[in-house]
């Protein structure tokens, strides 16, 4: 009977720890902590939720513009402060793309394509494709930054090269020549320092001390680029 | 018994002797590859070379199982996996394109400088800024050209962006796929010493490519003899590399199928080189110079005929 009996003991002596842990984890949550944690989160929802229903569409809207105003301003004073990382939208970086890539557009529409510049979709192709490979190599590099933050400094920070190109658009309306060439090379290289020194003062801290160069480079060669579509444009 | 303490001492002091000399000469070897060239010919110098291969070979051997531990540990489908690819720091990159700008003869580039970490950062930013500096030099070089004519009409010439794009990734990543299969299929018939993963063979060919840029910027100038005498000097630059770390992998095989194989990788690599620089940048001279001779031949068949 010992013998039968033995094995019917360890077995309780092997589930006993388990039981034991069980216990003491259910015992731990006796207090009360249900209600505490769902009850605010759940009253502040509805509050956000009803604030944006019963708000008019022209204070939503005026709301996210003045969203992608302010970081507009960051870009342009570029500080260290995290507002363009931490609440990240697309909007800013559509337009800027959207305008770029208008502005570059040939005036002639009499569908003479006598070949030459960029077309709105290589433009285009080559803003986001470029964005999107930086993002994925800072990650890759072990970068901790989200991939749409990322995203969004990069694309913010193409607006000093969208005045740059605006300058140069108006430049053009009275002539080409060495004199207005050399004041376009200069506009263009000043506004390209400009944006890869904003893109670099958001994005350079999220990269571990000794990669911080190999992160940095591929954002000079992608403002480079768009620097030098927007210096050689001829309308 | 004072001879045998003479004899001691003496011996003592020849291993002292040794072994000041000898860690001087690794310290050199390990921390500038390129000094080391110049101390080839002395006996202590390649004493401590060999020394230096076997401390390289035990790293190797040592990261080698570091990163395969690694692979092994994350499946390909998630984002860690790639992150083992892009694991360099600054000085690592700098290093390797130091060492693919000056090959050390003798020396193979991936045991010296990848050691079985092979990266891609390198091969893919190279090949995107050869990318944009062929294209935007080729479209400087053709403004240069056409700089003082009244007619001309400067277009800037977007396309060169997209060809140059695709010839360059082409190359850089199906000419390695195809050497790596090569590579494979002969080390199936022929036990070689040497074998190179397809990571390897990238990052070698990748790095090799480095000097184009350079080259490239440089092509801006309307120098026919110039532009001629950059491409000898970058095609004998990378290409020694290329030569000096594909040669040990088919040393061991079929002499002739050794040779075809060094012949081929050196053909398509000039054949790259010679093509950007025939596509890509207008000939200066090329505008004028066949007008200026056809003329005196046909004038001469012309006095002939009649």
């Amino acid at each position: 009977a010992e013998a039968e009996d033995s094995p019917g003991e360890q077995e309780a002596a092997a589930s006993k720890p388990l039981f034991a842990g069980l216990s003491d984890v259910s015992i731990s949550q006796d207090i009360p902590i249900e209600g505490e944690i769902t009850i605010p989160s759940r009253a502040r929802a509805q509050e956000h939720d009803s604030s944006t229903l019963n708000e008019s569409i022209r204070r939503t809207i005026m709301r996210d513009l003045k969203a992608v105003g302010r970081k507009f301003m960051h870009v342009l004073y570029p500080r260290k402060s995290n507002a363009l990382l931490r609440d990240w939208d697309l909007w800013g970086p559509l337009i800027l793309c959207v305008t770029l890539a208008l502005m570059l557009q040939k005036s002639s529409i009499d569908g003479k394509n006598d070949g030459g510049g960029p077309e709105f979709a290589e433009v285009f192709v080559i803003i986001w494709f470029g964005a999107v490979t930086i993002t994925l190599n800072s990650k890759l590099l072990g970068g901790n930054i989200s991939f749409f933050q990322s995203l969004c400094v990069l694309g913010y920070c193409i607006l000093p090269l969208n005045i740059a190109m605006l300058i140069c658009r108006l430049l053009l309306l009275a002539g080409q020549g060495p004199i207005n060439f050399m004041i376009r090379l200069f506009v263009v290289l000043l506004m390209f320092a400009w944006s890869v020194v904003a893109s670099t003062a958001f994005l350079a801290d999220s990269q571990p001390p000794n990669r911080k160069a190999l992160a940095v480079y591929p954002v000079f060669l992608f403002y480079f680029v768009i620097s030098w579509m927007i210096l050689t444009f001829t309308p | 018994m004072a001879a045998v303490d003479d004899l001691q001492f003496e011996e003592f002091g020849d291993g002292a002797t040794l072994l000041a000399a000898n860690p001087d000469a690794t310290t050199i070897n390990i921390e500038d590859p390129s000094v080391s060239f110049g101390h080839q010919p002395r006996p202590p110098g390649s004493v401590g070379r060999e020394e230096d291969e076997e401390l390289l070979g035990n790293n190797d051997s040592d990261e080698t199982e570091l990163l395969a531990g690694q692979k092994r540990s994350s499946p390909f489908w998630t984002f860690e996996y790639y992150q083992t690819f892009f694991d360099v720091d600054t000085y690592q990159v700098f290093d390797r394109i130091k060492g693919s700008l000056l090959p050390v003869p003798g020396k193979n580039f991936v045991r010296l400088y990848i050691r079985s970490n092979p990266d891609l950062y390198g091969p893919f930013w190279i090949c995107a800024t050869l990318v944009f500096a062929i294209a935007i030099s080729g479209n400087l070089s053709n403004f240069l050209i056409h700089l003082g004519e009244k007619t001309y009409h400067y277009v800037p010439e977007f396309q060169k962006v997209s060809i140059a794009a695709t010839v360059i990734y082409a190359y850089a990543w199906l000419v390695p796929l195809a050497l790596w299969g090569f590579l494979l299929w002969r080390n199936s018939k022929v036990m070689s010493m040497v074998s190179y993963s397809f990571l390897e063979i990238v990052c070698v060919y990748g790095y090799s490519l480095f000097i184009y840029i350079p080259t490239a910027v440089l092509w801006i100038i309307p120098q026919r003899v110039v532009r001629w005498v950059l491409v000898m000097i970058a095609l004998g630059v990378s290409g020694s590399v290329l030569v000096m770390t594909f040669w040990p992998a088919v040393r061991e095989d079929n002499r002739r199928v050794a040779l075809a194989t060094i012949v081929t990788i050196v053909l398509l690599h000039v054949l790259l080189s010679v093509g950007c620089l025939a596509y890509f940048f207008d000939a200066p001279e090329m505008d004028h110079l066949p007008a200026a001779i056809t003329t005196p031949n046909q004038t001469v068949t012309a006095a002939k005929s009649s």
